[in-house]
Parts: C-alpha cells; structure tokens; sequence
C-alpha cells in the first residue's frame, strides 16, 4: 500500500517536471525569436519569422550596426540617459526617502503623520491622473533634462519608498538610537551611521523596485524630457515605429536585444535580490 | 501612537532642529511631483482651457463630455473585460505554477528563474517583441494583430499573462511556503485527499497572498498603458457616423493620453476629467476589494 502511493507520487511528480520543462520552454521562446530575428534580413522577419536565419535570411551583424544609428537618434546615446537617469534617480530616492522616513518614524508629529498619509494616498493614483499638469510643472521648473528628471522621479515615486522604510524603521528598537544619542551622536551622525546600515535590506528592495520601474518607464520621461534633445531606450524604441511608415523589422529586433541583454545579465547576477524586493515591494496592498 | 519613551524626548527635540535637512527634499520634490499637479488636476478638470494661464471656470461641463464620449465608454468596457479576463488567468495559472514548484521538484529554481524574467522587460519592449510574434503567426493567414480586435484583445492577453505569472508566482510562493507544515502533516493523517488538502488547508492559509494578487491584477489591468500602445495603439478604428473614430482595443489610460496629446483632441479640460474619473475608479476599486478579501480572511 505505501509502496503503492509512494510509486504514483513519484510518478505524479515526473509528469509535473515535464509540464513545467514544456512551460518553460514556452516560455523562453519568444526571447528566442527576438535574437533569431536580430540576425536576419529585413524582408524574412514578417514571413519567415520563426525559422532561424541560414542562408539568404542571414544578415550578420548589419542589423547590429543599423540599428545603432536607426532612428535619426544614436542608440548609445538613449541607453546613455537611460543609464544615467536610472542611477541618478534610485541614488536621490534611496538617499531621500530614507532620511524622511527615519524622521517620520521617530519624531512622528501631525505633519509627519500628513506626509506619511498622503504619500499612501498617492500610491493608488495612476499617472494619468498627474501627467498634463506634472509634465507642464516640471517644464516650467526646467527640469526636462536627464540630470533634472530624477527630481520628478522622486516626487512621484516618494509613495512606496516612504511607506516601505517607515515599516522597517517602526521594526527596528529605538534604544540603539538612544544608546548613539547617549554616545554624543548627534541626529545625522546616528541616521548615517547607526540607522542606515541597518536598514540595508530595506535599501536593497526599494532600490531593485525603483531601478525595474525607472528603466522601464516610458509615459514619464517622453512628456517630461526635451525628446528631440534626449530620449531613453524605451522611447527611442517607441519613436522607431512612430515616426518613420516602415520599420527595418530586423534592425529593430537587434535595438531589442541589445536593450535586453543587460537587463537579463542584472538579473541573472542579483536574482535572490530582485525576487525579494519585488515580494516585498508586493505587500504594499 | 503616542507612547515614546522619556529618554527618547531630548533626541527627538534635537531631530527636529534638522527636519529642513531630513524632510526638506522629498517634501519638495513630492510637492512638485505629486501634490501640486494632483490639485491643479482636480481644478483644471472643471475648467475650459488651452493654456492653462487663462483656465475658465466652467463646472461639470467637461465632465458630462467625457461621459457622452463613445470612445471613452468603449474604453471603460474595453477595459473591464480585459481587467476581468486577465486577472482570473493570471491568477489562477500563477497559483497552478507557484503550487507545482512548492512540490519539491528538480529544478524548480531554474523554472522560477525563467518564469519570473519577462518582469524585467518594460512594456513598450514587450509589445514590440509581441507584435512580430502575433504578426509572424497571422501573417500566414493573411491578416494582423491589428486588423481585428479579437487578435489585439487576445493578443494583449497572452502578452499580459506572460509577463504578469511569473510576478505572482512569486507572491504565491511566499505564501505557500509559509503554510504550516504541521498543519499539511495533520490532513494528510486524517486520510485527505490532495484535493481536499488544497481546497480546505492550503488555499485558506494563503488568502493573504490571493488578496495580494487580486488587487495587484485588478489594478494593474486597468492601469495597463506601455503595452496597449505598443501591441495595437487602439488599432483597428471604425469610423463614426458623426466622423469620430473608435480605437477598438483602446484602453482606458489610452483612451485618456491620446484625448491629451492626438491629434484633433477635444480639449485637455475634457482629458483631466477622464483622467479624475480614472483615478477614482482606480483608487476606488483597490479600495473595495481590499476591504471585500479582508473581511474573508476574517471568517477563516
């Protein structure tokens, strides 16, 4: 009888592993299809889109070299910005955030109480809510280029950053502040040298969620950015199909996978990271 | 709220010499990001303009617009079905996957590994790689994912679902794993059935991670934009009698971008009205399920 339960069990899961083996395959594929198509000529894409590129579709790397200046706009320039504008922004609201949400935290006064409430408040208003008047604001304050955005970026995504570190704050005993105060910490030093550090898995998720939404926005920086002077990948991609009637299809598949494969590599290297900030970053509900 | 420790005082004192420093930038920033454009927003979606320097007061005008707007109902229906489709298949294959990988199979680190990485790959990004997947496969037949609504609606769909699982899975996950195995243990002795199990054991224990994920893919489905516009823009339109046009897989946040910035656009009065709509029911719709699936989880 045991026997009996433990063979099917055994079997059971040997049909779920190959389920799961076929899912995954599934799902890989149409990253696939993207790198098969970076390497093949134009024309083929739309006909002969799931066969690979062997002898007239293979374009070589003409697609890689194309799509570096596809566009009217160098490729290198947008995953410049969009670089630049990723890091700057997670740097301003990791730095930020934390300091108001240790404030909020300990000294919790009826503004602090305000500011907490409306920064949960603004994490279930959708941007287009914002957009027009946001995008005319930071027009008028000038900050449409790629070293000013990160300011918007702050103000919109203070929300959930605030409301994560004000619950890992409230966590942490206040007595290992009292004992720095004690010491002759004054309020900076202990915030950057005892709080801080302490907060370090909090850091490491809100950072994770910041940097996947900030490099993969578009509607905000193509109505904030001066986007004849400045675009980041993901305009750049969008304003491809936009502007010009047709579109190099295989040239466009190599701008793809060159904007992929960095983002695949992150992942890759900081996997445990990423899946527990996104976790964390989930409970917001 | 109000039970600090006496020792705590002083340094909470000497705190507040520095809030300038400590609440001054984000206070800032959250004005000009957020609160600012929020208010103004409210104000602007009753008035008639086209510069917003000479903004006229004009009531509920632009609000009844945007109601009698075809599109725009279209939009919210549009946009209901797909929020209501996407969130039960996602939700359901994504519990099926976290559930199977909780089983103790070989390699079910490299499955969620692969299953979760569609997330890192932004929504315009996603539509172009979907776009030529669907088009390779239609071209065949002689049509397009934008030449019928059927195929731009399944389509985004599919799109959806295959970026969303993995995400929820990974909810579902934690959820599952902190089921407590005493509790597994225990039905499993009270001869249970491995349905019974999941349906009278597992499933209440992680109600949690269901609300979670209920609100995530209701919201997320109507707030749904990078990938509207770049599988289908709307496409295929049908001309009105009256010359407007229905963008047929226009969603709601589409619906309002395009009344802003297309061409021929009625007004941006109109918009922002849309756009507050929007936003409550947006806000209003988390608001209730959270309440809903709270009180269930109550009664278990």
């Amino acid at each position: 009888m045991k026997q009996q339960t433990l063979a099917s069990e055994r079997r059971s899961k040997t049909t779920l592993s190959i389920v799961l083996a076929v899912i995954c395959v599934i799902y890989v594929l149409p990253v696939l299809a993207v790198v098969i198509n970076s390497f093949k000529i134009n024309t083929f894409v739309k006909t002969n889109t799931f066969d690979l590129p062997t002898g007239e579709m293979w374009a070589g790397w003409s697609n890689f070299i194309k799509g570096m200046t596809f566009g009217n706009y160098p490729f290198f320039k947008s995953a410049l910005y969009s670089v630049l504008i990723t890091l700057l922004s997670t740097f301003l609201i990791l730095l930020f955030t934390s300091m108001a949400a240790w404030y909020i935290a300990r000294v919790n006064s009826r503004i602090c109480r305000a500011v907490y409430y409306l920064c949960v408040f603004s994490m279930v208003v959708p941007f287009q809510m914002v957009m027009f008047t946001l995008s005319k604001t930071a027009d008028k304050l000038h900050l449409n280029t790629p070293w000013t955005i990160p300011i918007v970026y702050l103000g919109f995504g203070a929300g959930l950053a605030i409301f994560m570190f004000v619950g890992f704050v409230k966590s942490i005993p206040i007595e290992i502040e009292e004992a720095a105060a004690i010491d002759g910490c004054g309020p900076l030093r202990t915030f950057f040298s005892v709080v801080l550090p302490m907060l370090k898995p909090t850091l490491i998720s809100v950072g994770i969620l910041e940097i996947m939404w900030v490099w993969n926005d578009y509607l905000l920086p193509v109505l904030v950015l001066d986007i004849n002077e400045y675009r980041t990948i993901p305009i750049h991609i969008q304003y491809l199909k936009g502007s010009y009637g047709t579109v190099d299809l295989g040239a466009t598949m190599a701008l793809i996978l060159m904007s992929i494969i960095p983002v695949i590599i992150f992942y890759l290297l900081c996997q445990k990271h990423i899946i527990k900030g996104v976790a964390a970053g989930a409970v917001k509900g | 709220m109000s039970k600090k420790p006496k020792s705590g005082n002083s340094i909470i004192r000497q705190t507040r010499l520095w809030s300038p420093l400590f609440m001054g930038p984000v206070v800032a920033a959250f004005i000009i990001g957020f609160v600012w454009p929020f208010i103004q927003g409210i104000y602007l979606s009753f008035c008639k303009f086209r510069l917003i320097r000479d903004a006229k007061f004009i009531g509920f005008g632009n609000y009844v617009k945007a109601l009698q707007d075809a599109s725009f109902r279209h939009a919210f229906w549009y946009t209901a079905m797909f929020a209501i489709v996407s969130l039960v298949l996602i939700n359901v294959l994504a519990f099926a996957v976290a559930y199977a990988l909780t089983q103790g199979i070989k390699g079910s680190n490299l499955y969620r590994t692969v299953f979760f990485m569609p997330n890192l790959i932004g929504g315009i990004v996603l539509g172009y790689i979907w776009s030529m997947i669907f088009d390779g496969i239609l071209s065949r037949y002689g049509t397009s994912v934008l030449m019928d609504s059927k195929y731009g609606f399944w389509g985004l769909i599919i799109l959806v679902s295959w970026q969303q699982i993995g995400y929820m899975m990974i909810i579902y996950i934690a959820g599952l794993q902190a089921v407590p195995e005493d509790m597994l243990e225990a039905a499993k002795i009270d001869g249970a059935n491995k349905w019974q199990t999941l349906f009278k054991v597992t499933i209440p224990n992680v109600m949690p991670s269901i609300t979670i994920c209920t609100f995530l893919g209701l919201t997320n489905g109507f707030k749904l934009f990078d990938q509207n516009l770049a599988l289908t823009a709307g496409q295929p339109f049908i001309i009105q009698p009256d010359g407007t046009s229905i963008k047929t897989t226009e969603m709601l946040a589409l619906n309002i971008y395009s009344t802003f910035y297309g061409s021929g656009s009625a007004s941006p009065g109109v918009a922002q009205a849309k756009a507050v709509l929007f936003f409550i029911l947006v806000a209003g719709l988390g608001l209730a399920q959270l309440s809903f699936t709270r009180k269930r989880e109550v009664q278990q």
